[in-house]
């Protein structure tokens, strides 16, 4: 029987926003920071996606075909991308070229669509589908969802979109005593294949590398490789998951994570195991069971649910007040409105206003542009207001154009 | 007069206060030299004579440490108590305290001391030593002043060793008290200290009758010795602004620091109800303070967020900004011993809504006054200024007339009165 591991990236860039004042509603439609979006994104590219593009490059050219990994790569990113830095999407076509890149659906926007809208969260997959297929050629046939958030309903949803196979969480309170090693099938849809994260062996990679103070410090490609393999003798395979930006960025490069990268496909290859993509993945094995997820599960905080971002009243009230307008957003029919729209649904936004300063808030304030919780939502929430005044403005246009004919 | 500050550089309405009234001594011809811990030199001092107590360096008082010290011998005792300890070497403990505050006190003095003026951590600290100061400057300037004055607890001390150094007669200005500031838990050494203010002056001032009834009631203070001055407001600094308005829909405002004592919460609740009956409205909450996160959970709670804002705290022409752009003021009050900002609402043309619960209900005829608890009051009033224009109409035009009939000219000679009063008393 075929052992594999399966790598997946993730990359993702928010549009954080500026300082918008109340005495700025209704009078100035320049939301974002440009400054900071496209500082962090140049320091990003220089740190990880270019450096760690050009690595796994030469990977997939060096073992002729047997390293493979995935990305996700979110719709707002890759405008990022066009407009700050080019040449990382070159790099990413240039994998993609290779045919051992799978690239994944997801929400254009980042948005947590899925939990509040199924037209809005349709309409966003097929976008980034459109979006995947015109810079990669390839219509992406594996979904995974912001935050890699799912539930019973999701997954139906999603395999009413036609995808195969949807990527999730490996949450513990969802598996109890079941292993994130297998196959398992949506519990509606069972034509929809669920592939986990193995959260020890992932986290070991993203969070525990550089950890000075970890009895496995300093972790080799060697010592690492022969985890995999052990977890493998149980195991069909294992998914290891993770934020691209891990390369280089949250794992500076002084820690050596560049040279693990390099050193680990063949010391895996070399154990017998193979590497293969999500779709792939759920080709190759047989699922062993349906998997019950009532209540959305994703995989962030130690809860591994959604209350990193609709955790309190003001995530909540941002949230609906943002969907309560869906409707009056899609009659203007307006390219720029409805672009700023899935602007204001990525969920780093509401990642912001997260208060949960206690149990997870070293990574929360790592990606936090604001001091407190607080000022994210009144930033937010004088945006949105100004927002809503624009399209009801362009509503109110198109209605007196319509009497004038 | 000793203050705390004085425009440009305010963090509250007293400095505003001492402004107006200063200006307004001088049309009294009475003279005014303004003692403030930390002044920047940009002050307008074209009616009064500022000294800032920073520069102060007192050869005379370094040479005199021991008369100095026992007529200012209050400053400082009891601040040391620690539990725990034996009488013996209670005693012990004290008489170290005294000799070391000795030596510090002459140390001090041979250099200047730099105030910060602020509201921080070492305040207690800041205000002992302003006091200090005020009796160095009391020794400097004798035979220049009639009266002392001193606004508010900070300044206390100050004037108290002022009057113990000179002789002269102290009148203290309250414009706040401590039950004012705090809902529960008055701090009883700020209390004690305000206290000690008002039984040690000559007369003492109050911004309004509901002050010089806490004043009687809760300071045990002699009612013959408290007379009510109300506040005025001056207009003469201000230009007209032009604001570009961004929204359409009418604007309710509050404006002020978001604490218990403003009441914010039911300016909260009643907005909440008034959205129920009409949506083209929206309502600002201007300022910070400590209850402002609770305020921001809460509107969220009740999901008005999207026509509640929030603005933080505003700076310079901000505040002018925000009332320009205002159909109606909100000050709902849980204790306010005067308040200012309604009067600068009216002179924008904005009909206010005022608690009863404030020293300014006083003295306005054309503001709408609500028991600041009554929300379905409050929500009342907001909707009926929203909808019939008429009532808009008049307690915009009125209370024009009215704020522009409060002349801190008017008030001061009254200030004037009380400064005759203990001169001939003495």
């Amino acid at each position: 029987m075929i052992k594999s591991v399966c790598f997946y990236f993730q990359v993702h860039q928010p549009d954080r926003l500026r300082l918008f004042r109340f005495f700025d509603i209704g009078n100035d439609d320049h939301y974002f920071d440009e400054f900071a979006n496209r500082t962090i994104l140049r320091r990003v590219a220089d740190r990880c996606y270019l450096p760690a593009n050009s690595l796994l490059l030469d990977l997939i050219k060096a073992n002729n075909g047997a390293f493979k990994v995935a990305f996700s790569i979110s719709g707002v990113a890759v405008e990022q991308f066009e407009k700050y830095a080019p040449e990382v999407l070159d790099s990413f076509r240039e994998l993609a070229a290779t045919g051992c890149v799978e690239f994944l659906a997801e929400t254009y926007s980042h948005s947590l669509a899925s939990l509040s809208s199924p037209s809005e969260f349709k309409k966003q997959v097929k976008l980034h589908a459109e979006m995947i297929k015109k810079h990669f050629g390839q219509r992406p046939k594996a979904f995974r969802n912001t935050e890699l958030i799912y539930s019973d309903m999701i997954g139906k949803d999603i395999a009413d979109m036609g995808y195969k196979v949807m990527l999730t969480e490996g949450a513990k309170h969802i598996l109890g005593w079941k292993s994130p090693d297998f196959l398992y099938t949506n519990a509606i849809n069972p034509r929809l294949k669920v592939i986990l994260r193995n959260c020890n062996l992932s986290d070991d990679i993203a969070f525990r590398f550089s950890n000075q103070n970890w009895s496995e410090w300093p972790l080799t490609a060697e010592k690492y490789a022969g985890w995999l393999r052990d977890a493998l003798n149980e195991g069909d395979f294992i998914n290891l998951f993770m934020d691209y930006e891990t390369f280089g960025e949250h794992q500076r490069y002084s820690t050596g994570i560049m040279e693990f990268l390099r050193a680990l496909p063949s010391e895996v290859l070399k154990r017998g195991i193979e590497f293969h993509t999500p779709s792939e993945i759920g080709e190759l094995y047989q699922p062993v069971a349906p998997l019950h997820v009532q209540y959305p599960i994703s995989w962030a905080d130690e809860e591994r649910d959604t209350s990193a971002w609709l955790g309190n009243e003001l995530q909540n009230e941002a949230f609906s007040k943002v969907y309560a307008i869906e409707s009056k957003v899609n009659k203007t029919g307006d390219d720029m409105i409805l672009r700023t729209y899935r602007r204001l649904q990525e969920s780093d936004h509401f990642y912001y206003m997260c208060t949960k300063f206690f149990s997870d808030g070293t990574v929360h304030s790592y990606f936090n542009p604001y001091d407190t919780p607080y000022e994210a939502f009144i930033n937010y929430m004088n945006v949105l207001s100004d927002f809503e005044i624009r399209v009801d403005n362009k509503l109110n246009e198109l209605k007196n154009m319509k009497n004038k004919k | 007069m000793f203050g705390w500050e004085f425009p440009p550089h305010i963090a509250g309405g007293l400095g505003t206060a001492c402004y107006g009234m200063t200006k307004g001594l001088a049309h009294n011809d009475v003279e005014v030299l303004f003692v403030m811990p930390n002044a920047s030199g940009d002050e307008d001092q074209s009616s009064v004579k500022i000294i800032n107590a920073s520069d102060v360096i007192s050869y005379d008082v370094a040479k005199n440490v021991d008369e100095f010290l026992n007529k200012v011998d209050f400053l400082r005792i009891g601040t040391n108590i620690r539990p725990y300890i034996d009488p013996t070497s209670f005693s012990e403990l004290v008489e170290e305290e005294r000799r070391f505050q000795r030596e510090e006190f002459k140390i001090y003095f041979k250099q200047k001391y730099n105030f910060s003026g602020k509201y921080g951590v070492n305040l207690m600290e800041e205000v002992s030593r302003y006091a200090m100061v005020g009796g160095a400057i009391a020794m400097q300037n004798a035979g220049k002043f009639d009266v002392i004055h001193a606004h508010d607890w900070l300044t206390y001390l100050a004037g108290i060793a002022a009057k113990r150094v000179s002789g002269k007669p102290l009148v203290i200005h309250v414009h706040a008290t401590e039950f004012d500031r705090n809902a529960n838990g008055v701090n009883s050494e700020v209390f004690k200290l305000e206290r000690m203010g008002m039984e040690e002056a000559d007369k003492v001032i109050t911004v309004s009758n509901l002050t010089r009834n806490i004043v009687i009631n809760k300071y045990g203070i002699d009612p013959s010795k408290v007379i009510t001055v109300h506040n005025a407001v001056d207009f003469s600094n201000r230009d007209e602004l032009s604001v570009s308005r961004g929204v359409r829909e009418k604007v309710i405002t509050f404006l002020g620091r978001i604490t218990f004592q403003k009441g914010p919460e039911y300016f909260i609740e009643a907005a909440a109800k008034v959205l129920k009956r009409r949506n083209d409205v929206r309502f600002v909450m201007a300022g910070s303070g400590d209850m402002m996160n609770k305020c921001i959970r809460r509107a969220a709670k009740l999901g008005i967020s999207d026509r509640f804002h929030f603005t933080g705290f505003l700076k310079g022409t901000e505040v002018q900004q925000m009332f320009a752009l205002s159909d109606v003021y909100v000050m709902p009050s849980v204790s306010e011993p005067f308040g200012i900002s309604p009067l600068e609402a009216m002179k924008s043309n904005v009909p206010t809504i005022i608690s009863k619960q404030s020293g300014v209900a006083e003295v306005l005829k054309y503001a709408i006054k609500v028991d600041f608890w009554d929300i379905d009051a409050l929500a009342d009033a907001m909707y009926a200024l929203l909808s019939y224009p008429a009532l808009h109409e008049v307690a915009a035009s009125a209370g024009l007339d009215e704020v522009n009939s409060l002349k801190w000219d008017n008030a001061a000679s009254k200030v004037k009165a009380v400064y005759q009063d203990v001169i001939g008393e003495k």
